[in-house]
Formats: structure tokens, C-alpha cells, sequence
């Protein structure tokens, strides 16, 4: 019995699929949180856009597609995040200009390459699992030990500049550095995820976990810890299912989390109104000091 | 006193945000350990100048001296504890109170470094100082809309600054809140803290004002006593100069100001 469920752990590309899960699954949300807490959840979107194209380039010339696509999506990160710093109404077109620009590079230019074929596209679009080679895995590695070095080392003062910059500008903080080191670490989360989650659903899996996580928790690092946690549990559970299922693993590992957070909401809410049932005599004390904000 | 330098020096600022100058030439001087109110209607430029003071806002023309140093070349932004103006304390993510309150402990702390014990103390007291020591562990969105207005100076507090600058502080804060504030402020007066507060009214602040700076259309309409305590004016030792126009301004100021 023990055999027969473990039998997904045999073919060694499987390994290989299942450990790429497991990094993903961790720095995706690591830096997701981040990207949720500044309201700038379709981030990583817009870098897989981007980053897709860096894949074609590495294709073209015959290079390790996942190089040249962390050196694309993190030039395409720093330049989303410049625009976003100076926040003007062309900047959102300058971004839309990018992503499409980026991804549609990216089709034509594997389409042109000699050692591209559609099934190589799609791996790239939407994860595969064979295709995790076993030099991918080391870089895929490093990349996401530096990602989740980054984002849990410096966690607090990620949090403070996510949560308000202007505030993190008069104490000091070195907020543009800070805000480049968001940025690229998206970047290269992406290029870490796009194996296995495929650049188009990248971004779920750095959002899926935490929008569950956080209806579950208080606190900021609760919030990351538990959207780590349910990402690799997401990850590795596509990524299983997709062996047996024969699917795309990015839209298994994205459509599990959905299915996860649609449970959690549910319970949550659940919760609550129990909770506030039981509260109600309180409810006098809780709002003692309300206020009646001016509009 | 003379001799440190004043924990603010501006001099004729000029800024514009739209075509429109919002600041025309201030100047303001804020000395160590003095308590300065910037009051004024809406759209005189009050939360634009603090903005402009620490640094969010440049100046088109015009220097700021913090503790004697330029703007550009200070460095010790410990010593600032700023309070935006905010309308609540609750983000995307969940924060708890300790988490947004420690956040202002890191213009002391280096880059990577852990909580110190020191630092953790720190964070504790600001907490305690607003009075929100019981539900520290809790989300700020819990909180009602006061209680975030207090978690907020907390964290400016955290840092142990000697100029607390504060936007609006009292906006949409109950009455109950205004007065644990004002406690919170007078202490702080007490302890030596510089404090510039932009304010719509002094309220339960007035006893703490002993100064206060009017601006009206970009410009420093009155310099000196709380216009708000009118009753004061006749007494000796109130020297309050306001070069525009004599006591009729004040007691303008006073009119629109409630």
C-alpha cells in the first residue's frame, strides 16, 4: 500500500518536478505577501509577461532558458517598479505596453527559433512537469534560497516600506533599494516557478496562498508563515495530482489553492459569525471609542 | 537654549504641487523642546509644509534645517517621529499592533539586524504609552478607527525620537481618544520631546500649545499665542507678533478655526 502511493516518487523527473515544487511553493508566497500588502497583487503577472520573453531569447541562442529569463524579468521588474514610483496615468499604459509587449516578443521569437515547437510554448505558459532538468534544479536552487534569504531576513523592513512608504522614507529606511529588492525578487521568483507553474499562473501561486492565509491570521508573519506553509502544500499536491491526472501542473497547483481558499473562506466566515454571537454583549465595550470619520 | 540649534529652521519655502504655489514663502523657526501647533482652514497649506519639513514634499526654493543640518545631508532620522495623517491603520495584509509599532523601531536598528532587547523595550513602552498594552497581539483592523490613530503614534513613538512631528493627529478621533492624546503629548512635553502638530482645532491640546502658527493661503498668517484661548490676549508676558494685520486676524482665525 505504502509502495503504490509512493509510486509518483520513481521517475526521477518527478523528483526533480516535486523538489522545484516544494522551492516554488516556499518563495512564491514569500514574496507575494509583499506583493498582496502593497496592493500590487498582479505583479508578478505582469513580470511572467515579461519573463517569457527572456525564455524565447535563451532559446534563440541556445542558452539556459531560466538565465536569460531571471536577466529579462528582473530588467522588466525594475522598470515596472520606476514607473510605479512615479505613479502618472501614462505609467499604466507604459506597463500594459510591457506586458504585452513581452509576451508577444516572446511567442514570435520561440516560434522563429529552430528548437522551439508549440509544446515547448506551452510548457513554458502553463508548467510542465518533464521539464525540469537537472541543471534547472540547481540554479532553481540558489534562486529561490536567495529569494526566501531576502524575504525573511529582511522581513521587517520589507513590511514596513509595503505597509507605508512615506512613513519608511522620514525614518530613514533606504526605500528605493528596498522597494528594487521587491521588485527583483518577483522577478526572479518567476523565473524560479515558471518550470513548474508556467509564466502565466505564476502569479497565483504567489497570491492564492496568501489571500487564504490571511483570513486565517492576525499578524503579518503569521500571515507569511501560513501562506508558506499552504504553498508548498498547494505545490506539491498539483504537482502529484497532475502526474496521475495527466494536466497541465501550474493549473492543477492554482486550481487546488482556489478550491483551498473557497473552503477557508467559507469556514472563516463561519467563524466569525459564531464568534460575534458570542460577543454581543461585549460589542458596547469593543466600540467605545469609535468614531465618526470626516469625509 | 540659545546655543543647540533649533530642531527646525525654514526658510522661505516655496512650494507648488499644481500650477498654483500651495506654500509662498514660509519661514519657521522650531525650537528644542518647544510645542508648536500649525493651524489653518483646509487647503492652507498646513499638511503640505510638515510634508515639505521631513522630506516628502520638495521645495522649489527655500532651506530646511533639521538640528542644524541641511535637509539634503541629514542623516539622523531617528530623531524624527513622524505620524501621517491617515484615515486608518488597516492594510492588505493583516498587521498586528506590535508588528506596525515595532516597524518604527527600525530607523535605530541596521540593516538585517534582529530585535534587541533594547529595541523590543522600546516598542513595548510606546504601546503602553497609548494605552493599548492589552490587545498589542491583535490586528489592527480590530481596532476602532482611535485606537488606529494611537497604534500609529505608537509606532512614531517607538523610535524614542526628540521631535514628534504629527499630522492632524486629532482628526476623526473621539473625544475620549483626543484625551488620552493630549495626556499621551504632555508627557512626552514633560520628558524634553519637540512636538509640531498640524491640527484642524486645539481641543483638549490647548493647555499644552503655548504657540501656534496660522497659515492662510500658502502663507504665515499668524505667529505666537493660540488664537483659540482669545482671552488671553490682554494678559502680560504674550508676546505674539503677527505682522499682517493686528488682533482682528486672530480673532478671525479663531472664528473658522472651530
Amino acid at each position: 500500500m505504502a509502495a503504490l502511493s509512493l509510486e509518483f516518487l520513481q521517475p526521477p523527473f518527478m523528483q526533480r518536478a516535486l523538489l522545484a515544487a516544494v522551492l516554488v511553493g516556499m518563495s512564491a508566497p514569500a514574496i507575494g505577501t509583499y506583493l498582496v500588502q502593497r496592493r500590487m497583487a498582479l505583479m508578478g503577472d505582469g513580470i511572467g509577461h515579461v519573463a517569457l520573453f527572456g525564455v524565447a531569447i535563451g532559446l534563440a541562442l541556445g542558452a539556459a532558458p531560466v538565465l536569460t529569463a531571471v536577466v529579462v524579468a528582473a530588467l522588466g521588474a525594475v522598470a515596472i517598479e520606476t514607473l510605479r514610483e512615479r505613479g502618472t496615468a501614462s505609467g499604466d499604459v507604459a506597463l500594459a505596453l510591457l506586458f504585452y509587449g513581452g509576451i508577444a516578443g516572446g511567442v514570435v521569437t520561440i516560434g522563429l527559433s529552430a528548437s522551439a515547437s508549440n509544446a515547448n510554448l506551452l510548457a513554458y505558459l502553463f508548467g510542465s512537469l518533464t521539464t525540469v532538468a537537472p541543471e534547472d534544479l540547481r540554479l532553481i536552487a540558489i534562486l529561490a534560497g536567495l529569494v526566501l534569504a531576502v524575504t525573511l531576513g529582511l522581513s521587517r523592513w520589507l513590511f514596513a516600506v509595503c505597509y507605508d512608504e512615506e512613513f519608511a522614507k522620514v525614518a530613514g529606511l533606504p526605500v528605493r533599494a528596498l522597494n528594487l529588492v521587491i521588485a527583483v525578487s518577483a522577478a526572479v521568483t518567476v523565473t524560479v516557478a515558471m518550470r513548474v507553474v508556467g509564466v502565466l499562473l505564476v502569479s497565483a501561486l504567489m497570491v492564492v496562498p496568501v489571500a487564504t492565509a490571511q483570513q486565517l491570521s492576525r499578524g503579518f508573519r503569521a500571515t507569511l508563515a501560513l501562506a508558506l506553509t499552504l504553498g508548498v502544500l498547494y505545490a506539491v499536491a498539483g504537482v502529484i495530482f497532475s502526474y496521475y491526472a495527466d494536466t497541465a501542473p501550474g493549473a492543477s497547483i492554482v486550481v487546488l489553492g482556489i478550491a483551498g481558499f473557497a473552503v477557508v473562506s467559507a469556514l472563516a466566515g463561519i467563524g466569525r459569525t459564531v464568534r460575534n454571537q458570542r460577543r454581543r454583549p461585549d460589542l458596547v465595550e469593543v466600540y467605545e471609542d469609535d468614531v465618526i470619520l470626516e469625509s | 537654549m540659545t546655543h543647540e540649534p533649533p530642531a527646525i529652521d525654514a526658510r522661505d519655502l516655496t512650494v507648488s504641487l499644481s500650477a498654483r504655489p500651495t506654500l509662498r514663502g514660509i519661514s519657521i523657526q522650531v525650537a528644542q523642546g518647544e510645542v508648536v501647533a500649525l493651524l489653518g482652514a483646509n487647503g492652507s497649506g498646513k499638511s503640505t509644509l510638515v510634508r515639505t519639513l521631513v522630506g516628502l514634499v520638495p521645495a522649489q526654493a527655500g532651506r530646511i534645517g533639521l538640528y542644524g543640518i541641511p535637509l539634503e545631508r541629514f542623516k539622523d532620522w531617528y530623531r524624527i517621529g513622524y505620524v501621517p495623517q491617515r484615515v486608518t491603520a488597516v492594510s492588505a495584509v493583516p498587521a498586528t499592533v506590535r508588528e506596525v509599532v515595532s516597524s518604527g523601531r527600525l530607523a535605530r536598528s541596521r540593516l538585517g539586524r534582529r530585535l534587541s532587547r533594547a529595541d523590543q523595550v522600546a516598542v513595548g513602552d510606546a504601546i503602553e504609552t497609548v494605552g493599548l498594552a492589552a490587545r498589542a497581539g491583535e490586528n489592527v483592523a480590530a481596532l476602532s478607527g482611535g485606537q488606529q490613530q494611537r497604534v500609529l503614534i505608537a509606532r512614531a513613538l517607538a523610535g524614542q525620537p526628540d521631535l514628534l512631528v504629527l499630522d492632524e493627529p486629532l482628526a476623526g478621533v473621539d473625544l475620549t481618544t483626543q484625551q488620552l492624546l493630549a495626556g499621551t503629548l504632555a508627557r512626552l512635553v514633560a520628558g524634553g520631546t519637540t512636538i509640531l502638530l498640524v491640527a484642524h482645532e486645539l481641543g483638549p491640546l490647548d493647555g499644552l500649545i503655548a504657540r501656534a502658527v496660522v497659515l492662510r493661503d500658502g502663507a504665515v498668517a499668524h505667529d505666537g499665542a493660540p488664537p483659540v484661548a482669545a482671552g488671553h490676549h490682554g494678559q502680560p508676558g504674550h508676546d505674539h507678533v503677527h505682522p499682517h494685520d493686528p488682533v482682528s486676524t486672530i480673532e478671525q482665525e479663531a472664528r473658522w478655526l472651530r
